[in-house]
C-alpha cells in the first residue's frame, strides 16, 4: 500500500505531483463525476469550480490534519463532514461577493461540493494521517489536478460547442457550433475522449515498460 | 491492516466535547465570513438589478423598489404586502420618471424562464425585455436573447389597461412566426415556439396581475 508507506516519508515531489498526473481525481480516480460533468460547459466555469474546490480541499485538510489526534476514531467523519460544510459555506459566500453571473452559472454545485468524494476522501485517507504541512501540499497537488481535469473538460466542450475560449470566439461567422456538446450529453462524450486518451497513453507506457504494468 | 481489532472506548463526554469545539471554530468562521461579505453581496445584487432594469429602460439613471397593492402604491421596505406585486421605478439623470420594471416568469422547454420587461407611461406598452435567467437549449430556445425579430416584437408591444382598469385591453398573446397582425401579438420565434410562448405568458400575467393596480396611481410615482 502506497498510503501507509508514504506517511513515514517527509514530503517529497511526488506528494504534490500524486494528484496532478498518478492519481489525477478527474482522469485515473474517475472521482467527483457531478461537477465534471455538470459545470464544465465553458472553461471560465471549470476554473471557478476547480479553484473553489480546491479552496475547500486545502483548507479542510489542514484543519483536519491539525486535530488529527484529537478527534476521537468514532466521531472523525461527522468532525471532517462539519469542517467541509463550513468551507463549502464560505466558499458560497465569496463566490456571491465576487460575481453573482459566476454564482447562477455554478447554481446548486458549489453547495454539492460538501459531498465531493475527493475531499472526503483526502481527508480520511491522507489528512487524518499526515502532518499540516504535507497534508496541503498534498491537496493542493490533488486540488490542482482537479481544476486541470475540468478546464480540460471545459475547454472542449466550449471550443466544439460554442466555438469560444475563455469567451473570446476563436472562429469566423462560418463557424456552426456543435451545440450538443454544451448539453448534458456532451460531458459524457467529451469524458469518454479524454479517459480513453489517458488509458491510451498508459497502456502504451506500460507495453514500452516491458508488458506488465503495475495498474 | 497491521493493527488488531479491538472495541475503542472513548468516553462519550470526549467525543460530544470535540464536536462542540470542532462545531465552535466552525460557527466563528462562518459568522466571519458573513459578515465580511454581506455588504460585498448586497452591492453585487443592487448592481445586477440595476444593470437589467437599465437595459429594458434605456436612459433610466436610479432605481427604486415599490409594491403595488390593492390600495394603492407604496415603496417596498421589508416583507411584501398581502396581495402586493413588486415592480420598479426606474427615474432619468434630472429625476423624472423613465419608466417602470417588472418581472415575468413563464415555463419553458427546460425550466421556467425568467424575464424583465421595461413598460413606458407614455405609450403604455412595453419597450424593451432583458432575460434574468432560464436553462434553454443554447442555439434554440436562447434565440429570445439574441434574434432581432423576436425583440422587436418588444419596441412597442401595447399593454393598455381597459377602461374599468380590471384588466389589459388586449391580453398579450404569442402567434405563429410570421403571423403577428395586432399590437399585442407577440411574434414567434420559429423553431422555438416554446420559448416564445413562456415569455409571451410571463409577460401576460405579470401585466394582467400588475397594470390594473399600477396604472390608476401612476402619477403618485412621479416626485
Amino acid at each position: 500500500m502506497s498510503l501507509s508507506k508514504q506517511a513515514d516519508e517527509g514530503i517529497t515531489f511526488d506528494t504534490f505531483m500524486e494528484g496532478i498526473w498518478r492519481q489525477n481525481p478527474v482522469f485515473v480516480m474517475v472521482l467527483g463525476m457531478c461537477p465534471t460533468l455538470a459545470v464544465t460547459v465553458s472553461a471560465e466555469n471549470a476554473i471557478s469550480m476547480g479553484l473553489a474546490t480546491s479552496f475547500v480541499l486545502v483548507s479542510s485538510c489542514l484543519l483536519v490534519s491539525l486535530i488529527r489526534n484529537v478527534v476521537p476514531k468514532e466521531v472523525r467523519i461527522a468532525t471532517y463532514i462539519v469542517i467541509i460544510a463550513t468551507f463549502v459555506t464560505l466558499v458560497d459566500y465569496l463566490i456571491q461577493a465576487v460575481s453573482l453571473k459566476l454564482y447562477e452559472a455554478l447554481g446548486a454545485f458549489i453547495q454539492l461540493i460538501v459531498v465531493n468524494c475527493i475531499i472526503l476522501g483526502r481527508a480520511e485517507a491522507h489528512a487524518s494521517k499526515n502532518p499540516p504541512l504535507k497534508s496541503v501540499v498534498n491537496a493542493l497537488g490533488m486540488g490542482i489536478g482537479f481544476t486541470i481535469g475540468l478546464l480540460a473538460l471545459g475547454a472542449t466542450r466550449e471550443i466544439l460547442g460554442a466555438g469560444k475560449l475563455f469567451g473570446i470566439t476563436l472562429f469566423g461567422e462560418q463557424f456552426q457550433p456543435w451545440v450538443v456538446m454544451v448539453l448534458p450529453p456532451g460531458g459524457f462524450f467529451v469524458l469518454g475522449g479524454w479517459l480513453l486518451l489517458f488509458s491510451l497513453l498508459r497502456s502504451r507506457k506500460a507495453a514500452i515498460e516491458g508488458g506488465h504494468s503495475h495498474e | 491492516m497491521n493493527e488488531p481489532t479491538q472495541i475503542q472506548t472513548t468516553p462519550g463526554g470526549k467525543m460530544i466535547a470535540t464536536m462542540v469545539m470542532v462545531a465552535t471554530v466552525c460557527g466563528v468562521l462562518i459568522v466571519g465570513a458573513f459578515e465580511g461579505t454581506q455588504d460585498a453581496i448586497a452591492e453585487n445584487k443592487r448592481i445586477t438589478l440595476e444593470r437589467a432594469v437599465f437595459k429594458v429602460l434605456p436612459g433610466a439613471a436610479s432605481v427604486r423598489e415599490y409594491a403595488a397593492t390593492p390600495t394603492g402604491i407604496q415603496p417596498l421596505t421589508g416583507a411584501m404586502p398581502e396581495g402586493g406585486v413588486k415592480f420598479y421605478a426606474a427615474y432619468d439623470q434630472a429625476g423624472a420618471l423613465k419608466g417602470i420594471a417588472a418581472e415575468a416568469a413563464g415555463k419553458g422547454y427546460a425550466d421556467v424562464v425568467r424575464v424583465l420587461y421595461g413598460y413606458d407611461a407614455k405609450c403604455q406598452c412595453i419597450i424593451g425585455i432583458g432575460v434574468v435567467s432560464m436553462r434553454e437549449t443554447p442555439g434554440i430556445g436562447d434565440k429570445i436573447i439574441t434574434d432581432k425579430a423576436f425583440l422587436q416584437n418588444f419596441e412597442a408591444l401595447d399593454v393598455r389597461v381597459n377602461a374599468e382598469m380590471k384588466a389589459l385591453a388586449n391580453a398579450v398573446k404569442v402567434v405563429k412566426h410570421g403571423s403577428k397582425q395586432n399590437a399585442w401579438e407577440i411574434d414567434a420565434i420559429a423553431g422555438a415556439t416554446v420559448t416564445s410562448k413562456a415569455v409571451g405568458r410571463g409577460i401576460n400575467e405579470s401585466a394582467q396581475k400588475l397594470l390594473p393596480l399600477l396604472v390608476p396611481h401612476i402619477a403618485e410615482l412621479k416626485p
